[in-house]
């Protein structure tokens, strides 16, 4: 039995409601910029049309078709272009050059989860097949639509055949995926991952159903206000879109390309709540679960970690939950943030791209702010940087996930 | 009813349109497969549109027969 392998992150790749890569958004992130915006125009013709209550989301800054060719472009669903927009920054980041040049393909591997898939071609589709019949649906609506899609256009593009996985576990998908990358790179099984989560769901359907399920905010008139974690004032979360990808590789392998190392995925932790299939259970225990068990197979004391990146979507029930988890985990010390203030909630995405966020926290020593904290919830009693970002020399910080069915993931990440 | 030509340069465009490829190399001698390395899937898509363009009926074992750019010329031109 070999021995369990250190694992390092050589590439970042995004694209936000608040930046087309990594650089633009987390510019945007500690310039204090909110992702948020009206969208009950001509492209969002359905919310009229429904009269939905909800008329915001956090759609992204760059469309995916400005950096995808054309003809590429129709054959994959939104979802899948921007998991591929994503992928190629990170991959351009780690500088491994070519499909097959420094990493052998049957020890490269994909792992990128997503939410829901490919639900603007299956709800297309669906209306193509009711008004024109079988041959106006397209041969391409099955790979357009399954939630594998994402990771397997992935795999195909950089030419991973040691494995492609596509964790679904709602909104903890992306870190889930983080987390099963690592598991594979600390057993030895391949090289290097491609990991991270995708989503792009924003359709009259889902935000309906989300508006149904009362967990959106009705904050139309202000948008950019509406996103508010950890406020007593917050009521329900924003629908963003968007991915964020990783590569991480075996720190040994790493070393041996002299590839440049931005941070250490450290340890992950998985738990289910077992408990309701949309909301989280009151006391944070299986979310407390992940966090402790990220930070054993990380090798860290709870004193080590210095910040947690919270999955805090601005719904009544989650964030007050969330903080008790944390506190019990790790105690009253660490200081938290929330991204999705700004970036709205990416669902499958948001572990992914809030994980890049931590990651950016330890490398440059700075924690955004969490947007529209104007008065704390009096049942939160942890340490939440709002106003300014926070300049704070961390070692090690968490990120947390959570997603309806009862999943909990927490990522932890070490400086170099 | 199209002329060979007419259909050659409206088949030319919908393959441009599907799978990116510049209307000048879609000649008759051209294989769907082998030369412009057109998939299945693509081909279902094209022979829909076609059929929309020209008014013709394409079964799939009909699909399944036409391997170049002239054959599928020939058969709409007899078709439609």
């Amino acid at each position: 039995m070999s021995a369990v392998q250190e694992v390092v992150v050589t590439g970042l790749g995004a694209t936000t409601p608040l930046g087309g890569n990594v650089a633009s958004t987390w510019e945007a992130m500690l310039a204090g910029r909110s992702g948020v915006r009206r969208i009950d125009d001509e492209a969002h013709e359905w919310i009229t049309r429904h009269d939905l209550p909800v008329k915001i989301a956090a759609p992204l800054a760059v469309e995916p078709t400005e950096v995808i060719p054309r003809v590429k472009a129709r054959r994959l669903d939104r979802v899948e272009q921007v998991a591929l927009v994503a992928a190629k920054e990170a991959w351009e980041h780690a500088g491994l050059g070519e499909p097959g040049e420094q990493v052998d393909p049957t020890r490269l591997a994909v792992v990128i989860g997503t939410g829901v898939g490919g639900v603007i071609t299956l709800l297309d589709q669906d209306d193509l097949l009711e008004t024109g019949g079988l041959r106006k649906v397209s041969p391409l609506t099955v790979p357009m639509l399954m939630p594998n899609g994402p990771a397997a256009w992935v795999g195909i593009e950089y030419g991973a055949q040691g494995a492609v996985h596509a964790p679904v576990s709602a909104c903890a998908s992306g870190a889930e995926a983080l987390a099963w990358a690592l598991r594979l790179l600390r057993a030895n099984e391949v090289d290097v991952v491609i990991a991270g989560g995708a989503e792009a769901c924003i359709t009259g359907l889902t935000v309906a159903g989300f508006a149904q399920a009362r967990t959106l905010s009705l904050r139309n008139d202000e948008p950019e206000r509406a996103s508010r974690p950890f406020d007593v004032d917050r009521d329900g979360f924003v629908l963003g879109e968007g991915s964020g990808i990783m590569v991480l590789e075996r720190a040994e392998f790493a070393a041996a390309r002299g590839a440049t190392v931005h941070g250490r995925i450290a340890g992950a932790g998985i738990t289910a709540d077992a408990y309701h299939i949309t909301g989280p259970e009151p006391e944070g225990r299986g979310q407390s679960r992940a966090i402790t068990a990220a930070i054993r197979m990380a090798g860290l004391d709870p004193s080590d970690v210095g910040h947690v990146n919270c999955h805090a979507t601005s719904t009544v029930a989650g964030d007050v939950g969330e903080t008790r988890a944390v506190r019990k985990a790790l105690g009253d010390h660490p200081v938290l943030t929330a991204p999705k203030s700004q970036l709205g909630h990416m669902v499958g995405a948001a572990g992914a791209v809030e994980s890049i966020v931590t990651l950016l926290s330890i490398r440059d020593g700075i924690i955004p702010a969490t947007l529209n904290l104007e008065k704390l919830d009096p049942g939160i009693e942890l340490d939440v940087v709002a106003g300014e970002p926070r300049k704070v020399d961390l070692q090690a910080a968490v990120c947390d996930s959570f997603g309806f069915g009862g999943h909990n993931a927490a990522v932890a990440f070490t400086k170099v | 009813m199209a002329s060979n030509e007419e259909i050659l340069t409206g088949l030319a465009e919908i393959v441009e349109e599907v799978a990116g490829i510049d209307t000048a190399d879609v000649s008759t001698e051209k294989s769907f497969v082998d030369d412009l390395d057109i998939d299945s899937l693509s081909m279902v898509e094209i022979a829909v549109q076609a059929e929309d363009k020209f008014g013709v009926k394409i079964p799939d074992d009909q699909l399944a027969e036409l391997k170049t750019v002239g054959d599928a010329v020939d058969y709409i031109a007899k078709n439609q």
